[in-house]
């Protein structure tokens, strides 16, 4: 198979660093991985170009990178599958983290965001002296998020980070749920209380915007915001609801569960705790006066879906413990 | 200058454990390695770790004698013992550090068959055990805040008056040199399976401890012992886990006859890998294969157990051979995977050098012998690098720092460094050298051998050394310079693969994973013994060990 590698390459020695585009034209086999072009590239073409890579078979997470303006791994993604009618494709450095040089780029952010969660086991109490007991639903459950590989695909591709920085990510979210959900972490029920409150806090698991990027990105199926959404569970559940992401979740279910539709009016101000918050009042004030002059404004009387008592029906049938719609295991969060 | 008690170079599991070992124990310990730690090669490690725990009626001394057995009586029965008698509280301890292992119906520690043992002993998580281990050594790596020197490549060993100071390491991402002083060293640099071409190990596994403890005086000892894992994938040669056929998995020949009836007919498919590999490799020679390979059937264990315990090297088939093995056999073949010999080393990890040590599969401190089984690994690295750390920990309080000039040291290494970078650009690149020394090394140092095919490996090597020694680098600049480290890792490369050719032509017998066709019996009268390469003036020197036997003695070997 003859394909072109378009390559978004950069060299920080040049006299004038700065990406550009380069094309090589390769001959391959069939069932090639686009890792095994760029390697051809490097041992056979280019010495210079610059990737890391290591295993081939998807568990070492070095060759994370944009394939065709997606992060993947290269040593997963096989050619044929993804070469464009003339045979092409483009392979980019992973996004978020700042480039080193090409394909490589400064994984600093990301080992940063892992540290900041604490990422090691902290049961209470002692040891016990064999294994610790556990369903094996329990460890299946977790090894579907102990597959994760580091890649930095997820990170690469997440749109907040891209443009919030601060945000924890779903790499280090994920893997602090490795802990959360870890029958052996925390206290002796397994519930790891202080890490659900550190989560809750800003730049933690509210900061999700559910894009979805990081669950396409991932090349271990771990899917990072599936993750993110159990976090944000269990720290409802173990009553972590004073922050802004779990009133918003809790102003929309409600708003959604009495009305049928959302109070877009009174859902930002309950999501930063009521009008008593002074501040994120003021803050609110330039956006509320653009909505107003430009006839934006969402009414300010709320009015009912017809035949609301559907929807009434439908949120008691998913949680009828809930005598109103509040935050329950299967509310649909927002 | 950055200083240290002990520094560890390679953070794969022992790595990791012998620096966590040596930290809590009081040394002031640093971790170098060329790449980050989860990015190490015993993620690669699928199927599982072997330990004999008391309470499921499995009795360690067992384990010794399938180890003993599994080595052909070659591995040293001293180290074995101190091994299998540690795996259960080793296994415990990893699973308090937080790994996800599979349990069984009463939540207690799941275990699955493996190759060469009379018993179910190897705990496992899913198809992905060594990178769960090795991702819960990281995370009590950033517990013990060792200081880790992370992509920095160590380019030379600092030798003063005979005595190891030292290393030289070039930070990846800036291309400066580095001097760093230490007490002790510790190698945990893995293997050297990029020597052959195909390998089931990863790029970056390329023999740099070997080679500089080689260089630097210490013996590599059994390097003839050159583990062919039996299933690995046609074309790519990537691992399909041992673990397959300790779920069920048969291997077919092209009439769908499960050949291994005729080699080991108790064990069958689960016989030692060096008997499954020379099985398949017989019925491949005498055209029962198709295009070289023969077939691992996983049809009959169905989708449940396949998606729960085996779900990625399924991934791997689809991939990389576009096979499902839920669907239909996957065709494999005897593999290069492993390499028993390595640096030798005491029950401490001592190697011959003082001050330096080795654990893992860098180093042989001898429980593999001429085979290893399936799962030990994990169990040697995890074992081993502990005790290293603990020795190196302790051997430090009495020792000094050895003294060298700073400037003197790097501006030497630089000059080193320059003078390749600087070299024309018109030889072979060091590509092509390696692919001419791995397809060598698998056509000649084989499943099968004779004088005959390893002198040729032996010449081929001694040709393609000069090549390299004006091998250019194409890339001139210092940042991320891959094209500098591959360039210097074939150099490592070139050293261990002799110490592999001369140590299978001196074994005149056939032990383990050495089967010599010329030489097709064990010959306990004289081979009973280990070979040990040392650098000699034009090539290795070769001498003796005698094998350590505490209880058991050499029988024939049937499974």
């Amino acid at each position: 198979m003859d394909v072109t590698i378009k390559i978004r390459r950069y060299d920080p020695e040049a006299e004038q660093p700065g990406s550009y585009w380069e094309e090589f034209a390769v001959s391959v086999p069939d069932n090639a991985t686009v890792l095994d072009a760029l390697i051809k590239i490097r041992e056979e073409m280019d010495g210079t170009l610059t990737l890391r890579c290591s295993c081939r078979s998807a568990i070492c997470g070095s060759c994370a990178m944009r394939i065709n303006g997606h992060a993947g791994l290269a040593c997963k993604t096989a050619l044929a599958l993804v070469v464009d009618e003339n045979n092409a494709i483009t392979v980019e450095p992973a996004g978020v983290m700042r480039v080193i040089k090409d394909l490589a780029v400064d994984f600093e952010l990301f080992w940063d965001k892992i540290r900041a969660v604490e990422p090691y086991l902290q049961p209470a109490g002692a040891e016990p002296e064999g294994e610790y007991i556990a369903s094996n639903e329990s460890m299946l459950h977790l090894s579907g998020v102990t597959a994760c590989i580091m890649c930095g695909a997820c990170v690469s591709d997440c749109t907040v980070l891209e443009v919030d920085p601060t945000f924890l990510g779903p790499a280090a979210l994920a893997k602090a749920y490795r802990f959360t959900a870890d029958p052996r972490d925390g206290n002796r029920e397994g519930v790891s209380r202080e890490r659900l409150r550190n989560l809750s806090e800003a730049t933690g698991m509210w900061d999700c915007t559910r894009c979805n990027e990081c669950v396409q990105a991932c090349p271990k199926g771990v899917a990072p915001m599936d993750r993110i959404m159990a976090l944000r569970e269990q720290a409802v559940e173990a009553g972590f609801t004073n922050n802004n992401g779990a009133r918003h979740t809790n102003a929309f279910t409600e708003s959604v569960g009495h009305s049928g539709r959302l109070d877009e009016l009174r859902l930002p101000i309950k999501s930063v705790g009521g009008v008593t918050n002074i501040g994120a009042m003021l803050s609110y004030a330039p956006v509320g006066w653009r909505a107003l002059t430009h006839g934006k404004m969402p009414p300010i009387r709320h009015k009912n879906v017809e035949n609301v008592e559907n929807v009434r029906r439908l949120f008691r049938k998913l949680d009828p413990e809930l005598a109103g719609p509040q935050i329950g295991r299967n509310s649909p969060f927002g | 200058m950055l200083e240290h008690d002990v520094l560890v170079i390679g953070a794969g599991l022992a790595g990791m454990r012998a620096a966590i070992a040596a930290s809590a124990n009081g040394a002031n310990t640093a971790i170098i390695s060329k790449v980050h730690p989860v990015r190490s090669h015993s993620n690669a490690a699928q199927g599982g770790i072997n330990a004999a725990l008391l309470d499921r009626g499995d009795d360690w001394e067992d384990h010794a004698y399938d180890t003993i057995k599994g080595s052909d009586f070659l591995g040293d029965q001293d180290a074995i013992e101190i091994m299998c008698r540690s795996a259960g509280s080793a296994l415990i301890d990893m699973e308090h550090m937080g790994v996800t292992f599979n349990r069984d119906d009463e939540g207690k520690l799941g275990t699955r068959a493996f190759g060469g043992q009379r018993r179910a002993r190897t705990f496992f998580v899913g198809d992905f055990t060594g990178q769960a281990l090795l991702h819960v050594m990281f995370e009590q790596l950033i517990k013990s805040q060792v200081r880790s020197y992370e992509e920095w490549f160590v380019t030379s060993l600092i030798i003063e008056d005979g005595q190891v100071g030292g290393v030289m390491a070039l930070e990846i991402r800036t291309g400066q040199l580095h001097a760093i002083r230490a007490k002790t060293i510790i190698f945990c640099t893995g293997g050297c399976g990029r020597i052959f071409e195909p390998s089931t190990n990863a790029l970056i596994v390329t023999g740099d401890g070997m080679a500089l403890a080689y260089n630097a005086g210490a013996g590599l000892m059994d390097m003839e012992m050159v583990q062919y894992h039996p299933t690995t994938l046609a074309g790519s040669g990537v691992l399909l886990s041992e673990a397959a056929r300790g779920e069920g998995a048969y291997l077919r020949d092209k009439n769908g006859n499960r050949f291994m009836e005729k080699y080991a007919p108790n064990m069958m498919e689960l016989a030692s890998r060096d008997v499954v590999s020379r099985a398949e490799q017989t019925e491949i020679n005498a055209g029962n294969g198709v295009n070289g390979c023969v077939f691992l059937d996983c049809t009959h264990l169905g989708e449940a157990l396949i998606m729960e315990k085996l779900s990625q090297i399924r991934e791997i088939g689809i991939d990389l051979a576009g096979v499902d093995m839920i669907k239909e056999p996957v065709p494999i073949r005897p593999g290069m995977h492993y390499i028993m010999g390595g640096i030798k080393t005491d029950i401490d990890g001592q190697t011959s050098i003082p001050g330096v040590y080795a654990a893992g599969e860098c180093a042989n401190v001898s429980v593999h012998g001429g085979n290893r089984l399936g799962a030990n690994s994990l169990l040697d690295t995890i074992v081993f690098g502990e005790r290293s750390g603990n020795h190196a920990a302790e051997a430090c309080r009495s020792l000094p720092f050895v003294d060298f000039n700073e400037d003197e040291v790097v501006a030497r290494e630089e000059r080193r460094i320059s003078e390749m970078l600087e070299r024309p650009d018109n030889g072979d690149r060091w590509g092509a050298i390696r692919q001419a020394m791995g397809e060598s090394m698998v056509r000649n140092v084989a499943v099968f051998r004779d004088e005959q095919s390893i002198s040729e490996a032996v010449r081929d090597f001694s040709a393609l050394r000069d090549r390299y020694a004006t091998v250019p680098v194409e890339n001139k600049n210092r940042i991320f310079n891959t094209d500098l480290i591959f360039a210097l890792e074939l150099g490592y490369m070139l050293d261990v693969a002799d110490t592999i050719a001369y140590s299978a032509l001196e074994r005149r017998e056939s032990r383990g994973a050495n089967a010599r066709t010329d030489f097709p019996e064990r010959d306990d009268e004289n081979w009973l013994k280990h070979i040990v390469a040392r650098k000699g003036e034009v090539g290795p020197e070769l001498s003796y060990l005698p094998v350590t036997i505490t209880k058991w003695q050499p029988e024939e070997r049937k499974y």
